[in-house]
């Protein structure tokens, strides 16, 4: 009953509240960008509205309830909006703390008199508010998340290209770690391109592998097995000095043609394929 | 019982596996290829698998079988037309079919064949010299 009786006191205080509410927000720093107040203070009216709404149904105790669906939405796009914008939790967080004091206030102002309704209204509202500030942080990780998934899976595509270096020699640039993931994408992705394009030699370059250790060996050797079984031979490249003395102490046998650099080992593939290139300069010079 | 066909082309023979290897096709197709290795005097011998979505280890173990047997009548096998899916497979399974000579498709496979056994001719023509 006198949880109803909060609704109609946020309803009929709804100005002062907005005002004391926003000035709160302005002095916790939850916004950096002023010209954004106005959305704020839209945003803010909203939540109010949404407040008294929710607060009519009487269940202050439990947000999960239907009549604090409309709330949740709202707070769900704010909080969404505000990981995109790259806001951090605390500032997230600190838009739904900051509306405790006003609330406070007023209840103080109202019912003051009444010390027992007092305590109880304001421990209430204070576990409303708990709850709420709770589920936007929820919502404002979540899409975080999100986002770095969809980061992650982006990464796996970019990072994995197989190039046409010339008519049947592809190179595999490989850059950044080989885990168990990219190896079947790195995989799949090179033996497509050995069926499309019909290429016999593949040059693995792992100038932009940091570390090959055992794992990153193994999955190599899967790459160049794979590719083998296609028809398609493998040349590695790109072996930085500090790497060859790594698999040489961890005693990996690769078990296949390695080159120091991408260039020698183009030439090796193309001296394979029976193709020549020529320095026109030298080789007119010689003719003279 | 169905039987795998072997045909000619040239000294080569090429076998393409269409249906699912059973023990006893497995048996008949080794019987059949090295019967006719030694009857046409082929020089290598072509194994099609591009129609098999499943390879497992009994299959692996035939190709392996049957590398290992016409290395013996003197004549090269290449396995031809893996699919990428059963490359991956294989490779995961740890079997990486090292004794057998692979291609892309048999067009490759045929140019490798010859180029083997020009190869093993031109060694020989040294050696007698």
């Amino acid at each position: 009953m006198a949880d109803t009786a909060f609704a109609g006191l946020v309803d009929k205080h709804q100005k002062g509240l907005l005002k004391d509410w926003l000035a709160a927000q302005k002095r916790d720093g939850t916004s950096r960008d002023p010209s954004a107040e106005a959305a704020n203070a839209d945003l803010a009216r909203q939540v109010l509205d949404q407040l008294s709404k929710g607060a009519a149904g009487g269940r202050l105790d439990d947000t999960t309830a239907p009549e604090w669906a409309p709330m949740r939405e709202v707070l769900e796009d704010f909080s969404r909006a505000r990981a995109t914008q790259g806001f951090n939790p605390t500032e997230t967080a600190v838009f739904v703390f900051s509306l405790k004091e006003p609330l406070f206030d007023m209840l103080r102002r109202e019912i003051g008199a009444d010390a027992e309704q007092l305590g109880r209204l304001t421990w209430a509202v204070t576990r409303l508010l708990d709850a709420l500030g709770l589920y936007t942080i929820e919502c404002f990780a979540r899409t975080r998340e999100e986002v770095i998934g969809r980061q992650q899976q982006e990464l796996l595509e970019l990072s994995t290209p197989v190039v046409e270096l010339w008519d049947g020699i592809l190179a595999l640039p490989l850059i950044g770690t080989l885990d168990s993931a990219r190896t079947q994408i790195v995989m799949e992705n090179l033996l497509e391109r050995i069926v499309e394009s019909g290429a016999e030699i593949a040059i693995i370059d792992i100038t932009g592998v940091p570390t090959v250790d055992t794992l990153v060996a193994q999955h190599l050797i899967k790459t160049i097995s794979a590719a083998r079984l296609m028809g398609a031979d493998c040349i590695l490249s790109g072996i930085r000095p500090q790497i060859a003395q790594t698999i040489v102490h961890l005693g990996l046998e690769l078990n296949v043609v390695s080159k120091a650099t991408m260039a020698d080992a183009l030439r090796l593939a193309l001296r394979r394929t029976e193709k020549v290139i020529v320095d026109r300069a030298k080789a007119l010079g010689t003719e003279d | 019982m169905s039987e795998i066909p072997i045909l000619k082309i040239g000294d080569c023979l090429l076998v393409s596996i269409q249906v699912d290897m059973h023990d006893r096709l497995a048996m008949a197709l080794q019987d059949d290829l090295t019967q006719r290795i030694v009857s046409d005097r082929a020089r290598g011998v072509m194994i099609d698998i591009s129609a098999l979505e499943i390879v497992d280890s009994f299959i692996g173990r035939m190709l392996n079988n049957i590398a290992a047997m016409s290395r013996v009548l003197d004549a090269v096998t290449v396995v031809v037309g893996m699919r990428p899916a059963v490359a991956i497979t294989l490779v995961e399974l740890g079997l990486a079919l090292t004794g057998v000579r692979t291609a892309l498709n048999v067009d490759k496979g045929l140019a490798m064949i010859r180029g083997i056994i020009d190869n093993a001719e031109h060694a020989d023509a040294h050696r007698d010299r």
